[in-house]
C-alpha cells in the first residue's frame, strides 16, 4: 500500500504522513494558543519562534543529515557551546571578527571529519564516538575558561541588534536569515546532489550502497562534518543571540535537535525524512516554548513535559507506520 | 562460423581463507550471448568463484581476463566499470529510494552536478519497458513484490553497458509467473550479447535456461559440459562426488525394530518453505534426508522442531497430537535440533566448552535452579571422554576448538538432555574425515540405545551408511520415502534425487 486517503486531501503517499502529523500538530498549537492567549495569533509570535531558535534550526540541519544515514550525533550541544567559548575568547584577546567566525566553522568541521572517520575507519558504533565528542569538546570550554565571557565586538553586536524589517510591524533577525539560507542549501544537497542521494541510500540499506558501488565511507564522514560545520554555525548564531562565550551554554542542546529530527518525521533507523520535517520539528519545540511563557504561572519544565510526551508519540506512530509497511 | 572468443577467461584461480582452501586452480570462462551455469554443492566454491569475479575478495592465485585483457578488480565498483555487473540472492537496492533512483544511483543523468530528475525517470522507464517491465518508476521500491525488485537490480546492471551479468540465486525466493518472467528477460539480455552467469539450486530451472555449465566441487573444477549433452543424473552425481568411499561401511547394521511410531506427522507444510509433507519416525530409528542444498532439507526438520510454525497439517508425538509453537515447547518434548549452522546458531565461542555444554540443560532446567557445579563437571567428563572431544579440558573456549570438535561440544548439549528424537542438520559439514566417522559411529549408537535420530546431509554415502529410511527432498518437496536396504545404493538415491520419481 503506498497511499493512504485523507479525508479532504484525497491519497497522500504514505511517506509524507509523519510531516503531514507534525504539521497539523504545529496548526493546532498555534490555533489553541491563539483561542487561548490574546496577542498570541499574531505574524511576530511565529518570527519570534524563528528568531529565538534560529540556532536550533542551523544544529539540526546537521543532525538530521547524520540520522538519515542511521546514525546519531551527541556532540552538537557542546560543539555549540565550544564554539561560543572560541568566539568569545578570541575576540576579547582582539582579533577581528571575519578570521574568528572563519576559524570556528573549521574547527567544528574538524571534530565532525574527526568523530567521522573514527566511526568509519574504526567501525565503532556513532553513539559511544559522539558522546567521547560531547565530553571531550564541553572539556575544551573549561580548558578556555570556567567563566561567562561577554562579547563586546562592534560588528557582534551589530549583528545581533540588526532588525530586518518585513512591513507590518513584523521583523527578523539576520540569523533567521542564515538559518534559512542553510535549510535551503540543505534541502538542495538532499534532493538534487549525489552526495544527498547517497545520503538516503545508506539509510536505506547500507551494505546494498555499497553493493551498488556508492561511495559509503567517504558519504558517511561527509555527514558527519556536516554536522560538525552545522554545529559551529549554530554556535555563531548563538554568540549572536547570547553576546557571549560559556562553557555551559547549549547544555542538553544535542537532545533537543535529535527531538525536533524525530518529531520532524525523520526515522532513527535513517533513510526516510525530510529537512522540512526538522523545520516543523524545530517549530514545534520553540512553539511549546511561547505557550508555556504565555502561560506565565507554568515552571519551564513543562517544555520538557511536553516534548518528553511528544517525542513518545511521534516513535510510536513511526513504529506504527514502518511496521504496516511491512 | 567459427564460435566467438571468450569474454571473460579465469585460470588456475585459488583462494585461501585461514584454514580453508576454498578455490584451488578452477579454470572458467563465459563466451558472449550464452547463459552459464555455476553448478556446485553449498561450499563447493561457487560463491567465493562469483565474489573473486566482482571483485569482493581478491585473488590469491591465478589469472583473469575480460575480452583477452588481464583484469583484476580491487572493488566491486571496479568490476562493474570493467562491464561485469552483479545481482545477489538478496536485493541489494534500498527499498527507500524510488524505483528510477535504484536503477540510476551513483550515475544519475546531471547537469552541472544537478541530479536531472525527469530525465532519470524517463530513462528509466524506456531501461523496464525494454525488459518488458511496465512500473511506476517514481514509486518507492518497497511497494514493489521481491520479483520486480529482482527485475529492477537486473535493469540497474545492464544498464551499466554490461557485458558480463552475474546472476546468484536469483530465482530462489521467486514464484513459477516470476521465474517465467525473468527467465524471459535472461533471454532478451542474450540476443543482446550479454554473457550471463547464473547460479541455482534448481535443476529444472538450469536445463530450461542454461546453455553450459561449470561444475566445482570442494573448491576444486570438475569439468565444464554442455547442458545437452550432461543428464540430470550424472550432473548430481558430479556435484556430490564419492569423496567418502573410503570409509569403511558400518558393519552389522540393525534393522529397524518392531516399535511404536514416535513422531508422526501428516500433511505438515508451510507455504514458501516445505509443501506438506507426511513422514513416521519409530524410536530408535535413522531416518536420513537427501536432497541437494535448497531442496528443504532444514525447512523440514525446523518444522518438526517448531522453529517455524507449519501453516498445514498435525503433528503427533508419541501418540499425543502435539502443537509446537516454539523450540523450547520441542525441548520440552524431548526433541533436540543440532542446527547445520554451529557458528551462528549454537555455539557461544566465548564461552568454555562445560559452558557451552550446560547450556541446554540450565536453560531446560530454569535459571533459577542453577546446575551444582560437581554435577556439571560429572557430565561435561562423561561426555568430553563419550565423545572424544580434544583437547580434553572442559575449561577451553570453544572457539579454540577445531570444526569437528566443536560440532561434538554441540552434540553433547543436546545429548544431556537424553532427547527421544535428536534432528542432526548436516553435522559432518566442514569437518575432518576421522570426526565424521565419529559422529556417525555415535548416531548408530544412539540409535542402538533407543533415540530415534534424524540425520540430515548432503553427502549421500553418508545417510546411506546410516539410516534406516531415507526420505529424498526435491524443490522443497518429500518426493520420495525409500527403505534403506541392499537394493538402495547411492546411483538409485542419485536417481531420485535428480528425477524426482518415487521408487
Amino acid at each position: 500500500m503506498t497511499t493512504m486517503t485523507v479525508p479532504g486531501l484525497g491519497a497522500l503517499p504514505r511517506k509524507y504522513v509523519p510531516i503531514l502529523v507534525t504539521a497539523l500538530l504545529l496548526a493546532g498549537m498555534f490555533l489553541a494558543g491563539g483561542v487561548r492567549y490574546t496577542g498570541f495569533a499574531s505574524g511576530q509570535v511565529i518570527l519570534n519562534v524563528f528568531i529565538d531558535n534560529a540556532f536550533l534550526l542551523v544544529v539540526a540541519v546537521g543532525v538530521t543529515f547524520v540520522i538519515l544515514t542511521g546514525g546519531i550525533d551527541l556532540s552538537v550541544g557542546s560543539v555549540v557551546a565550544l564554539s561560543t567559548m572560541v568566539v568569545a575568547t578570541l575576540l576579547k584577546d582582539g582579533w577581528s571578527p571575519w578570521p574568528v567566525m572563519a576559524l570556528v566553522l573549521v574547527i567544528g568541521t574538524v571534530l565532525g571529519l574527526g568523530m567521522g572517520a573514527i566511526i568509519q575507519y574504526f567501525e565503532i558504533q556513532p553513539f559511544i564516538v559522539t558522546l567521547a565528542g560531547m565530553f571531550l569538546a564541553r572539556g575544551l570550554c573549561y580548558v578556555i575558561g570556567t567563566a561567562s565571557i561577554p562579547i563586546d565586538d562592534p560588528a557582534f553586536t551589530a549583528f545581533a541588534q540588526t532588525r530586518i524589517d518585513l512591513g507590518g510591524d513584523l521583523w527578523i533577525s539576520p540569523s533567521v536569515v542564515v538559518a534559512a539560507v542553510v535549510v535551503l542549501v540543505a534541502v538542495y544537497v538532499l534532493h538534487f546532489r549525489r552526495l544527498g542521494r547517497n545520503v538516503y541510500a545508506i539509510g536505506g540499506n547500507e551494505q546494498s550502497a555499497m553493493l551498488m558501488g556508492l561511495p559509503v565511507a567517504r558519504t558517511k564522514v561527509t555527514v558527519y562534518a556536516i554536522s560538525g560545520f552545522c554545529s559551529a554555525s549554530g554556535g555563531l548564531l548563538l554568540s549572536f543571540y547570547m553576546l557571549s562565550g560559556y562553557g555551559l551554554h547549549a547544555a542538553g542542546m544535542e537532545l533537543d535537535a535529535i527531538a525536533a529530527v524525530v518529531i520532524g518525521g525523520t526515522l532513527l533507523t535513517g533513510g526516510s525524512g525530510y529537512l522540512l520535517g526538522t523545520v516543523l520539528g524545530v517549530l514545534v519545540l520553540g512553539l511549546i516554548q511561547t505557550i508555556i511563557s504565555f502561560e506565565g504561572t507554568l515552571s519551564s519544565w513543562w517544555t520538557r513535559i511536553f516534548i518528553g510526551l511528544l517525542l513518545f508519540a511521534f516513535i510510536l506512530m513511526q513504529r506504527l507506520i514502518t511496521a504496516r509497511r511491512r | 562460423m567459427a564460435p566467438p572468443g571468450p569474454i571473460l577467461r579465469m585460470r588456475g584461480i585459488g583462494k585461501r581463507f585461514p584454514g580453508v582452501k576454498a578455490l584451488d586452480g578452477v579454470d572458467f570462462r563465459l563466451l558472449p550471448g550464452e547463459v552459464h551455469a555455476l553448478m556446485g554443492e553449498n561450499g563447493a566454491g561457487k560463491s567465493t568463484l562469483i565474489k573473486v569475479l566482482t571483485g569482493v575478495y581478491d585473488i590469491d592465485d591465478g589469472e583473469m581476463e575480460l575480452e583477452g585483457r588481464p583484469a583484476a578488480f580491487s572493488s566491486p565498483l571496479a568490476a562493474q566499470q570493467a562491464g561485469i555487473s552483479t545481482v545477489y540472492q538478496e536485493v541489494n537496492l534500498c527499498p527507500n529510494l524510488s524505483v528510477a533512483e535504484n536503477i540510476f544511483i551513483g550515475r544519475e543523468p546531471r547537469r552541472l552536478g544537478h541530479i536531472r530528475w525527469k530525465r532519470m525517470r524517463h530513462r528509466a522507464g524506456e531501461l523496464l519497458h525494454r525488459l518488458d517491465l511496465d512500473l511506476d518508476v517514481s514509486a518507492a521500491l518497497s511497494t514493489y513484490s521481491l520479483a520486480v525488485q529482482q527485475m529492477v537490480a537486473i535493469a540497474r546492471a545492464v544498464d551499466v553497458e554490461a557485458k558480463v551479468l552475474v546472476l546468484d540465486e536469483p530465482t530462489s525466493s521467486l514464484d513459477a509467473g516470476e521465474v517465467a518472467q525473468l527467465f524471459r528477460v535472461m533471454r532478451r539480455l542474450k540476443e543482446q550479447g550479454i554473457a550471463i552467469l547464473f547460479v541455482s539450486h534448481f535443476l529444472d530451472q538450469v536445463y530450461e535456461i542454461a546453455d553450459r555449465m561449470t561444475i566445482l566441487r570442494n573448491g576444486r573444477l570438475v569439468g565444464e559440459y554442455l547442458t545437452s549433452e550432461l543428464s540430470q543424473v550424472e550432473l548430481v552425481g558430479k556435484m556430490i562426488g564419492r569423496e567418502l568411499a573410503d570409509l569403511e561401511r558400518l558393519e552389522g547394521r540393525p534393522l529397524a525394530r518392531e516399535t511404536g511410531p514416535l513422531v508422526e506427522a501428516r500433511d505438515l507444510g508451510r507455504a514458501g518453505a516445505i509443501e506438506p509433507f507426511t513422514l513416521t519416525i519409530h524410536e530408535g530409528e535413522v531416518v536420513g534426508l537427501a536432497g541437494l542444498l535448497g531442496s528443504g532439507r532444514t525447512e523440514l526438520a525446523r518444522l518438526l522442531f517448531g522453529a517455524d510454525h507449519a501453516g498445514t497439517g498435525s503433528l503427533r508425538i508419541a501418540g499425543e497430537a502435539a502443537n509446537l509453537r516454539t523450540p523450547r515447547a520441542a525441548i520440552h518434548r524431548n526433541l533436540a535440533f543440532c542446527s547445520e549452522n554451529r557458528r551462528e546458531e549454537g555455539l557461544v565461542p566465548d564461552l568454555t566448552v562445560r559452558e557451552n555444554i550446560v547450556l541446554a540443560l540450565q536453560a531446560a532446567r530454569g535459571w533459577t535452579r542453577p546446575l551444582p557445579r560437581r554435577r556439571q563437571d560429572e557430565l561435561v567428563a562423561k561426555y568430553i571422554s563419550a565423545l572424544n572431544i580434544r583437547p580434553a579440558d572442559p575449561e577451553q573456549l570453544v572457539q579454540n576448538l577445531s570444526g569437528g570438535n566443536q560440532q561434538k561440544v554441540l552434540l553433547a548439549r543436546w545429548l544431556i538432555l537424553e532427547p527421544r528424537l535428536l534432528i542432526l542438520d548436516e553435522p559432518t559439514r566442514g569437518i575432518d574425515v576421522g570426526a565424521k566417522a565419529e559422529i556417525q559411529r555415535l548416531v548408530a549408537e544412539l540409535s542402538d540405545g533407543g533415540m530415534a535420530v534424524l540425520f540430515i546431509s548432503a553427502e549421500l554415502e553418508e545417510v546411506l551408511r546410516l539410516s534406516h529410511k531415507v526420505g529424498v527432498l526435491r524443490d522443497r518437496r518429500l518426493v520420495a520415502e525409500v527403505d534403506n536396504d541392499e537394493g538402495l545404493t547411492s546411483e538409485v538415491l542419485t536417481e531420485t534425487i535428480a528425477s524426482g520419481a518415487a521408487s
